[in-house]
């Protein structure tokens, strides 16, 4: 068996809720893997089970070949986790974070160090080896939880929605780090609900709502799988963007109708907008993009990501 | 004089939440003191202290004790909060409040506590037997004078130090050793001269000395003067010094 | 069986001595000084009330009826006390926050580290500094002649039993606290028991009901050990409050690291 992950009818309950419900997911070595879903979507549970840390409540689970149930120490001594949350030691120093952390591992006090400082520069925090956490911006943090997951020269590193709450250029550098451990080999698991994050990171991913598994593949295959090339976004000046909906019949392949805007499905978007314009609708703004995962999302579920 | 006013009313809402389990501590922990201490120490004390019985002779220390305590319990942690947790001295300092008002407000209901807490205890006294005089009433403007002389200095000095872990050392190395050696449990007289030099710089002895001659209805004698002086001496001091403070942390 | 037990246990051990060289890192200097109060209190309490109130009590007679001066007779009882404040306090209050405030503990079981592993290295670590305070208090009883240097070495493991047996409850008690309220709960309990345990007067001289409950409370079994210990009338009742605080220590250690189990992973 070469998955590093392999999941069949994965089910996780608390009490009378389902979190997880039965899903089948196999990572194999070297990708990087995403869980894209909204909020409650069951994906951070499914980490905490691959973790080892959250008994499965049914269906099979290996991770590295191994029974989470039996040899959970074993498995997380080979795993990296950056959980969604930071939880770094606010009494600790940047560096000693790392280094207690390792110990943790039963790696040897001065290899800790070594292998500390090695990592403090990967994440650009060497200069910040002897601050005190709270004093860091949340990019910091994320990069030094990042730094720790890596501690142990983990297998596979888990992220869960590794730039949630960060301003766009920390996660940028985030994403680029990212990008830096995928090329040298390291699989990564991780979930979003950032449809670019997962574009910019993800080889291939599943799209979960409600606990399922509502489709797979690579981004690519996903967005030409569920949506078409490109989408015309428009804003009409009326607080019911529907009535609009049926004049708009016959344009591309389907229309969607949100709070805020129209979305046209088109092939052309540019031809598609110049439909628009003849006959004779005027929305007050528009605008032509490329299909994105978050089209895809609407398309599977009905509903937007992010609400 | 106003605007503390509001600050005052922000502190006293705040307080609706919790009187609960601060009235807990700050009057069912005092009370046991005084059922361990008062009567069953007392019980042992066969002589009583300077021909008083060791119960009537204790418990003004123990009001006096506890008005200093609360005094400095509200002075630390939730000053700290204001200032670093909940920031809400902030909020306040948005609010065309000046410095002078945020601190004069928060210290209005820090007196306010020590009243409620000496008046709930000065009752259960009366209750127990242990006050002998009319006077004991006097009790309450020294508990007031007492906690006006600590909870703005220790506000000044939680508004100075980075961590909560600094409160605790005060609370270890000043506040548990003041209570210990003032005179509350046994008469300053037999500690060694250096000790009870420190002990009467100290505001919590005198706060002692002068609730012990309300309750026991003696007259203290024309050196009650100096230690009321001595204490507004504190109490002034420590405003001018929390006013420094709360400017340089709230005027940025 | 044996030679596979024996590297589990190493592994346990060492990851344990992780947890503990955690606390150790996180030394910080107003950390010594709160560490250095926590060793000052018991003596501030022996100087007030053993000394300055005990020259107001003169002698107190013990169940068999002998004699010993006040200060002698309350010094084990804050050795006692302060290895269960020590105990309790670094196991509830630090503990709590740890788990809840900080959430270190869900970094730590991302690791190999098992839940069982935590509980005992942070009661090895509350262990560790609860020792070093009753050495220190010892030494200060031989020193004020309290009690005689022999004595003292025997009071020694004893008060770290006492340690390690509130160290558990501590834990139990941490995995059942709600939020920040219930550690007014914690500290009023600790006073009670501080005031009442037989500590500042014999537990012979309260009425006879309220004498049985406090007879069955385990601080009163701790200083009922180290009294008999520190003031050489050993007997029987001795035994048994080892064996009592031994069941404390077990039956703690046992709950607290099933229930942070289940806490910690669901």
């Amino acid at each position: 068996m070469n998955s590093l992950i392999h999941a069949r009818g994965l089910v996780k309950r608390f009490g009378d809720f389902t979190a997880v419900d039965g899903i089948d997911v196999d990572v194999r070595a070297g990708e990087a893997f995403g869980f894209l879903g909204p909020n409650g979507a069951g994906k951070s549970s499914t980490m905490r089970m691959i973790g080892c840390v959250s008994p499965p409540s049914g269906g099979e689970l290996r991770i590295l070949g191994m029974d989470p149930r039996r040899d959970g120490p074993a498995i997380r001594a080979r795993l990296g986790v950056c959980p969604q949350l930071d939880n770094l030691d606010p009494e600790l120093t940047v560096l000693e974070n790392l280094v207690t952390y390792a110990r943790f591992f039963g790696i040897p006090r001065r290899a800790a160090r070594e292998r500390a400082a090695e990592l403090l520069d990967f994440v650009q925090l060497g200069e910040r080896a002897g601050s005190k956490v709270d004093p860091l911006s949340g990019g910091m943090k994320r990069r030094l939880t990042i730094a720790r997951a890596m501690i142990n020269q983990p297998d596979l590193v888990l992220l869960d929605e590794p730039t949630t709450g960060l301003d766009p250029q920390a996660r940028h550098l985030v994403w680029e780090r990212l990008f830096r451990l995928k090329q040298q080999g390291v699989t990564l698991v991780l979930t979003t609900h950032y449809m670019d994050e997962a574009e910019q990171l993800c080889d291939r991913l599943v799209v979960m709502d409600g606990g399922r598994i509502v489709a797979e593949g690579s981004p690519r295959e996903l967005i030409e799988a569920h949506s078409t090339r490109e989408v015309v976004e428009l804003r009409f000046p009326t607080d019911d963007q529907g009535t609009y909906a049926g004049k708009l019949e016959g344009i591309g392949e389907r229309v969607e109708v949100l709070p805020d805007r129209v979305l046209l499905y088109v092939g052309d978007g540019d031809g598609a907008l110049t439909e628009v314009h003849r006959r004779s609708l005027s929305p007050s703004s528009s605008l032509v993009r490329r299909s994105s995962l978050e089209d895809v999302f609407l398309r599977l579920t009905g509903r937007t990501l992010v609400d | 004089m106003t605007p503390s006013v509001y600050v005052l009313e922000y502190h006293l809402v705040n307080y609706r939440r919790t009187w609960r389990s601060s009235a807990f501590s700050s009057l069912v922990l005092p009370l046991l003191t005084m059922l361990g201490f008062g009567l069953g120490v007392g019980s042992f004390v066969t002589g009583g202290v300077e021909g008083v019985p060791y119960l009537q002779w204790m418990v003004p220390g123990l009001i006096a004790s506890t008005a200093a305590q609360v005094a400095v319990a509200e002075s630390t942690w939730p000053v700290m909060s204001c200032f670093t947790w909940v920031k809400s001295y902030f909020a306040q300092a948005a609010a065309p409040l000046r410095p002078a008002d945020i601190l004069g407000g928060h210290v209005a209901f820090m007196l306010f506590r020590v009243l409620a807490s000496a008046a709930a205890f000065l009752m259960v006294a009366f209750c127990f037997g242990a006050l002998r005089s009319g006077w004991s009433l006097l009790v309450l403007p020294i508990a007031l004078l007492l906690g006006a002389a600590l909870a703005p200095l220790v506000a000044a000095y939680t508004a100075s130090v980075t961590t909560d872990m600094y409160l605790a050392v005060l609370f270890r190395f000043a506040v548990l050793p003041m209570s210990l050696f003032s005179g509350v449990f046994f008469p300053i007289e037999s500690l060694p001269t250096g000790l009870r030099w420190v002990a009467l710089a100290l505001p919590l002895s005198h706060g002692v000395d002068l609730s012990r001659a309300a309750t026991l209805g003696l007259d203290p004698g024309p050196g009650a003067v100096w230690q009321v002086l001595y204490l507004l001496a504190w109490a002034v001091a420590g405003w001018f010094l929390a006013s420094w403070r709360y400017r340089r942390r709230l005027v940025i | 069986m044996l030679p596979r037990l024996l590297p589990a246990l190493d592994g346990m051990a060492r990851r344990s001595a992780a947890v503990a060289g955690r606390n150790v890192a996180a030394l910080r200097t107003a950390y010594w000084l709160v560490l250095l109060g926590g060793l000052l209190e018991p003596v501030f309490y022996l100087f007030s009330i053993g000394v300055g109130v005990g020259a107001l009590v003169g002698e107190i007679p013990l169940p068999g009826g002998r004699l010993v001066g006040y200060a002698e007779f309350v010094a084990p009882a804050m050795l006692a006390s302060s290895a269960m404040s020590g105990a309790l306090t670094e196991t509830t209050f630090n503990f709590f926050g740890k788990m809840k405030f900080m959430r270190l503990y869900e970094g730590m079981l991302a690791t190999p580290v098992r839940p069982i592993e935590i509980a005992l290295g942070e009661l090895s670590w509350a262990m560790l500094r609860g020792s070093l305070y009753s050495a220190a208090f010892l030494v200060i009883m031989v020193a004020m002649d309290l009690t005689t240097p022999l004595r003292a070495l025997a009071a020694f493991p004893a008060s770290v039993l006492v340690g390690f047996a509130f160290g558990a409850l501590g834990m139990t008690v941490s995995t059942l606290i709600r939020g920040w309220q219930d550690f007014d709960m914690i500290s009023a309990g600790m006073f009670v028991l501080f005031l009442f345990s037989g500590t500042f007067i014999p537990a012979t001289a309260y009425p006879d009901v309220l004498r049985w409950i406090v007879e069955v409370t385990p601080l009163y079994r701790s200083v009922d050990l180290i009294r008999g210990i520190s003031l050489g009338s050993l007997g029987f009742v001795q035994l048994l409050d080892v064996l009592y605080l031994l069941a404390m220590l077990v039956g703690g250690l046992f709950v607290a690291g099933r229930r942070m189990e289940r806490l910690l992973c669901r």
